[in-house]
Order: structure tokens, then C-alpha cells, then sequence
């Protein structure tokens, strides 16, 4: 399960995720990080049976934790199934069924952005 | 003999007559092989009557002749706007021509002519605006209204170039950047390779000889029935790169098969569903209707190289194109389609529907296309800049071992900011400029020698480069000099933004 976690520097560098990992002994897997002076966001993928564990563990040291589930969304009203999306995507979130379809495995999805403005038909879009 | 000639061909005639009566045996381009392969290829004859095809991808190369009607008092329009976006109109007097790539004014890279066309067709209302300076006969000079398509006297599409017989597969070798092509977004270093076209479905794919497809032929246009005028423009049969100029009706268009597109970076473009019914009349049109995927090679084209001859990486079958991925040099690399395979399908499904119930009749081409027509570049006759023309020769360079100060003393002596600075053959490893000195004298714990703080990751530019393509790389890098170079790295000149302000301040100025 992905989680998106953030948290703010202001009042000291509590090391989040290392905090996490040495108290609850869930082994966190950081797919998507961007840490400023000020704020940070990161993006981890923990076991679906461990998510609760780590959530709570995690707004204890103040992060805000929010689960992702429908990350990156497709307009099927716009979308043509042209695949354009497929070979630009880092982690194969998309892919053609047997009917030359396009599916989502959106569990897949760090918010990376690149497939929103490589979609011809603007039918992508991500999580607010 | 006689019995055999019989099942060496169909008539026409007979087509159509099985048409009417709604016996006529209709497939699809993707279902053909199979049906040779069970068959045989004078089974196959006997047994169908029809092969339809398909395609749907991005076709710049299109728009619609519109017929507005006149106004009172009437106007001669001689610019034309719809929703801001504005038609050719010299074709007088209240005609125009809206091109698909044509931007809004207002909207830029958001909305254009392709998004127009869908709006009509999906019976949105259009502001029309005109201009004219006014006649005798036209006395007005202005004028703003909304339309529909209902409203118009003709709304007729009208596609210079349409359904490629294939299409060359875009790959960015050469270039450290995303860049933004009409083939979509092509990933440094060989990321992805982007294709286009319908392979096996493809219209001209079916008939490459044009035996059968050619001026006249009834088609199948964004959901309406359309026709083949003739020979698209760049069209070049000789080489395996047919294409088709095409003319259908807009009312009767649907937007399933008629949808606006925007290439990040690049533009406007319309997806275009394009389908030609072929009529099966000899053993010539199975063997070309038999045609697979692995059968239609096309190249892969390195999109990173920014000149007109861009070189070919490997071929490749659009059998492999289409599995996901390819090999280019040893490293699987994923594929990705520009056009929809399935809405091509649905284009061949429902021009097969219309034959099948008796909607539409085939017929021969009434004039043929030329087979040996082969595309040519552009005659220029204006020169074009190449950087050598324009670089400085003598230039001062500094080692890499040598120290910041020799080179902040160079720098001041041959009065200039950039650097280039060069192994001990002579090559170029790296640049220095003013702003790294500076730098370096503010913070001392960088090191004492060039090779501490110079930038490592040079771009530069060859003495044939066009001049337009080095300062494109100037502009996009954000730099203000490139190093020249020969084929061995050496350095041969260096390539400033002002020598680029003196060419343009002169030559090129109007
Ligand atoms: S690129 Fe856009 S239109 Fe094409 S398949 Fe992906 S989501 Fe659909
Ligand atoms: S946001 Fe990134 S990871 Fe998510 S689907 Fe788009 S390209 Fe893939």
C-alpha cells in the first residue's frame, strides 16, 4: 500500500521515517522523496497488513499520512486508448488488456506527474 | 480452364448486387490472413467479397471548407475567426478553409482547429467573427455571431494527407532531454519508442500496389460516409509511404471517431478514424488483404539528431512494435502507440456493418495513383547558416590541471567569460566560465586546480551545425556559449550568443 507522508522541519528534524521503521520493525520502502529546508513529502510503500501500524506511528511523530488509492485517474469519456501513456510511465502503471484496451494498476502509481502532459487527450490527471 | 478462370476474379458488378441483396460475405483486414490461410488464396476469393480496414491516430493534415451563408448587409469576409481561431478565407466570399494545427489567439496551445471541428460536430455553438474592408458590392466590415454546424450551408471536410501507409517509429538517441515531438514525448536515451499507424488494418497497408484505393473510392470518415479524392500531398508511394487526400461531409461525423489532441510542447492535432472498404476482385487483392503485422516493416527513427535526415536505428515489423517493447542495440526499450488499435478495430467493424446491411456500394477507382510518386526535399535557395561561418577561430582555452588563478588571468586578458578547457590531447573536457572564478575565489574549499570547479557536462556544437540548431540549444540550456568541435572532440571555436546578435542584427535582419 503507498502512503503519502508529510511533515513539516519547523520544529526540529525528527527523522520520520527512520523513527518508523527502528520502532515498529516494518521494513518502509521510499519510492518518492522531495525534502526542503522547511517541509518534506515522501512517498513509501508498506505491506497492506502493516499500514495501519505505520500510519499511526507516523502521525504520533506528527507527519500527516494520507493512503493513496486512486492516485493517477483516466477520463474514459476522453481517453482513446491510443497507449501513448504506457511507455512513458516509470512503473507500469498502464497497460493494454486483450482488447487493446487501456487498464490502470494504480497501486503501482508514485505521482510522478510525466504521464499527464504526454496524454494526447488530456484524460489524465492525478490525486489532489 | 474456363471454371478456373471463373474463380480468378470478381466483377464489380457483382459485389455491389450481393451488397444489395445483403449476401455479400464482409471481413475485416485483421481477419483476412486467417481466412487465406484456411482457404487458400482462391477459396478466400470465392468466399469474401469484402475486406474492410481501419485506422485512427493523429492527422495534422486536416480541416474543413465551411460555407457560412450571407449576412445583411452582407460582407465580404476576408479573415475569418471561429472561436479565435482563424480559417484561410481567401477563398472568398463568405467561404473558409480551418486548418486543424491552427492555434486560438486567445487560448494558445490549448485549443485550435481540431478543437473547433470537434465542437461543431458535437453541435456546440461556435463565435464566428469576420473582418473585411468593405466593397461596393459587400459594404460591410465587421461581424460577430455563434453558430452550429446546422447552421452551415457546407461544412465539408477536406484532408490533405491522411492514413499513412506506415509511419517511421520515433526514438530519442541522441538528445539528453525529453523532447516533445508529434510523436508524442520521446525519453532520453533510447527511454521509449513511439509509433503510429494500424499495421494490419491499415488502408494502404492492403493495397500498397493502389490497385483497388484511388480517386473516387467511397470511405469511411470520422463516422460518415467520405470519399477518396486522390494522391495525398508528400504522398510517396515509391517508398512505402502512401498517403491519401480525403473529402466526407461533417454532419454525420461523431466525435468517437473525430477527437482533438494537443502534443505537450508541440501542438493542435485531430484523430481522424479512416476507413476504405476493399472490394475483393481478383487474387491480387487476397494476397495484398492477406497482409499481417510481421509483414509491414517501418524504421526506427532517431528523433534526437535535429536535421532532416535523421538516422535509422534498426527496422522493425509492426508485429514488434505492437508487443511492448524492442531491442535497440542489446537493451529492451518500451514501445508505445500514438494511434488507437481499437478504435481503429471499431472504424473496420463499423464500415463492415454498412456494407453488410446495404449502406454502401463499392466502386473502382475512376482515376489511379501514380505508384512511382516519390517525396523530395524542399529546393532552398536561400543559404543556410552553418556555425562555422560565424565562430570565433582564435580563442583562449586552459588546461585542466592548471590553477583557478591562470585561468581567471586568462580570462581577463582574452576579454571574454567562457572558457573551454582541454585534456592534454586537446579535447574538450569541461568549461569554465567568469561566473565559476567568482565563485571559487567566494568559496576557497573548492580546490585550486580548473578541474575542481569547471562544469563537466558540456554541450556543444560542430562547425556544419545550422546555426538555428545551435541556438536552439543556447536558448533551451539556458547558456551562453558553446565550445565547437570536430569529429575527435578537439576544439576548434567557440560559438557565442553574441556572434549569433551579430548574424541576426545582420544577414537575416529585414
Ligand atoms: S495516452 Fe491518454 S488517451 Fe492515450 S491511452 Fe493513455 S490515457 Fe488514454
Ligand atoms: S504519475 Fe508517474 S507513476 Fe503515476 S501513472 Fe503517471 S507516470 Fe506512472
Amino acid at each position: 500500500m503507498k502512503l503519502l507522508v508529510t511533515f513539516s522541519r519547523k520544529g526540529g528534524r525528527e527523522p520520520v521515517i527512520a523513527r518508523t521503521v527502528k520502532e515498529t520493525g516494518v521494513l518502509i520502502n521510499v519510492e518518492r522523496a522531495h525534502i526542503d529546508s522547511v517541509a518534506g513529502e515522501v512517498l513509501v510503500d508498506v505491506p497492506d497488513s502493516d499500514s495501519d501500524l505505520v500510519c499511526s506511528k507516523m502521525r504520533e511523530f506528527g507527519a500527516t499520512v494520507r493512503i493513496l488509492v486512486d492516485s493517477v485517474r483516466r477520463d474514459e469519456d476522453e481517453c482513446v486508448d491510443c497507449g501513448a501513456c504506457i511507455s512513458i510511465c516509470p512503473k507500469d502503471v498502464f497497460s493494454f488488456d486483450d482488447e487493446w484496451r487501456l487498464t490502470l494498476t494504480e497501486e503501482r502509481c508514485v505521482l510522478c506527474g510525466k504521464c499527464v502532459p504526454a496524454c494526447p487527450h488530456h484524460a489524465l490527471s492525478l490525486m489532489q | 480452364m474456363n471454371d478456373k478462370k471463373y474463380f480468378m476474379q470478381k466483377s464489380i458488378d457483382l459485389i455491389n448486387t450481393r451488397i444489395r441483396d445483403g449476401n455479400a460475405r464482409v471481413v475485416t483486414a485483421e481477419e483476412m490472413p486467417a481466412i487465406v490461410d484456411e482457404l487458400g488464396e482462391e477459396g478466400a476469393l470465392h468466399e469474401v467479397d469484402v475486406v474492410t480496414t481501419g485506422t485512427f491516430g493523429a492527422m495534422c493534415s486536416s480541416g474543413a471548407f465551411f460555407n457560412f451563408g450571407h449576412s445583411d448587409p452582407p460582407i465580404r469576409m476576408e479573415r475569418v475567426w471561429l472561436n479565435d481561431v482563424e480559417a484561410y478565407a481567401g477563398v472568398a466570399a463568405v467561404d473558409a478553409y480551418l486548418g486543424a494545427t491552427q492555434l486560438s489567439e486567445t487560448k494558445g496551445d490549448r485549443y485550435g482547429g481540431a478543437h473547433v471541428l470537434e465542437d461543431l460536430v458535437a453541435g456546440k455553438t461556435i463565435e464566428l467573427r469576420a473582418f473585411s474592408k468593405g466593397t461596393d458590392c459587400y459594404p460591410r466590415t465587421t461581424l460577430k455571431t455563434e453558430i452550429t454546424l446546422d447552421d452551415l450551408n457546407q461544412a465539408v471536410m477536406c484532408n490533405p494527407r491522411n492514413a499513412f501507409q506506415r509511419y517511421g517509429a520515433a526514438t530519442n538517441a541522441s538528445s539528453d532531454r525529453v523532447m516533445n515531438t508529434y510523436m508524442g514525448s520521446l525519453l532520453p536515451n533510447c527511454g521509449n519508442v513511439s509509433f503510429s499507424g494500424a499495421g494490419v488494418l491499415s488502408p494502404l497497408a492492403n493495397d500498397p500496389q493502389l490497385r483497388v484505393i484511388g480517386s473516387g473510392v467511397p470511405i469511411f470518415l470520422c463516422g460518415a460516409p467520405g470519399m477518396v479524392i486522390g494522391e495525398g500531398t508528400q504522398s510517396s508511394p515509391a517508398s512505402g509511404f502512401a498517403n491519401l487526400m480525403v473529402t466526407g461531409n461533417m454532419p454525420g461525423m461523431t466525435t468517437d471517431f473525430l477527437r482533438a489532441a494537443t502534443f505537450t510542447g508541440y501542438g493542435v492535432s485531430l484523430y481522424v478514424g479512416l476507413g476504405i472498404p476493399i472490394p475483393v476482385v481478383d487474387l491480387d487483392v487476397v494476397r495484398s488483404t492477406a497482409v499481417r503485422d510481421e509483414d509491414i516493416t517501418t524504421s526506427i527513427i532517431d528523433y534526437g539528431v535535429p536535421s532532416r535526415d535523421r538516422p535509422v536505428l534498426r527496422d522493425v515489423s509492426y508485429a514488434e512494435l505492437r508487443s511492448g517493447s524492442v531491442e535497440i542495440g542489446g537493451e529492451e526499450v518500451k514501445t508505445s502507440s500514438m494511434s488507437s488499435f481499437r478504435k481503429a478495430r471499431e472504424v473496420a467493424a463499423a464500415l463492415a456493418g454498412w456494407v453488410r446491411e446495404g449502406k454502401m456500394e463499392l466502386f473502382l477507382p475512376t482515376r489511379h495513383l501514380d505508384t512511382a510518386t516519390r517525396v523530395h526535399p524542399l529546393r532552398e535557395t536561400e543559404h543556410v547558416p552553418r556555425v562555422r561561418e560565424i565562430m570565433q577561430r582564435s580563442i583562449p582555452c586552459i588546461g585542466e590541471d592548471e590553477e583557478i588563478r591562470t585561468a581567471a588571468r586568462t580570462l581577463l586578458k582574452g576579454e571574454t567569460n567562457h572558457l573551454p578547457v582541454l585534456d592534454a590531447d586537446g579535447r574538450v573536457v569541461g568549461i569554465v566560465t567568469t561566473y565559476d572564478i567568482s565563485k571559487a575565489v567566494v568559496s576557497p574549499g573548492s580546490g585550486k586546480r580548473v578541474a575542481d570547479i569547471m562544469t563537466r557536462r558540456v554541450i556543444r556544437t560542430t562547425p556544419e551545425e545550422a546555426v538555428d540548431i545551435a541556438a536552439r540549444k543556447l536558448e533551451l540550456n539556458n547558456i551562453s556559449a558553446l565550445p565547437v568541435v570536430d569529429d575527435n572532440g578537439h576544439i576548434i571555436g567557440l560559438l557565442s550568443a553574441i556572434d549569433l546578435g551579430k548574424l541576426f542584427g545582420g544577414r537575416w535582419s529585414r
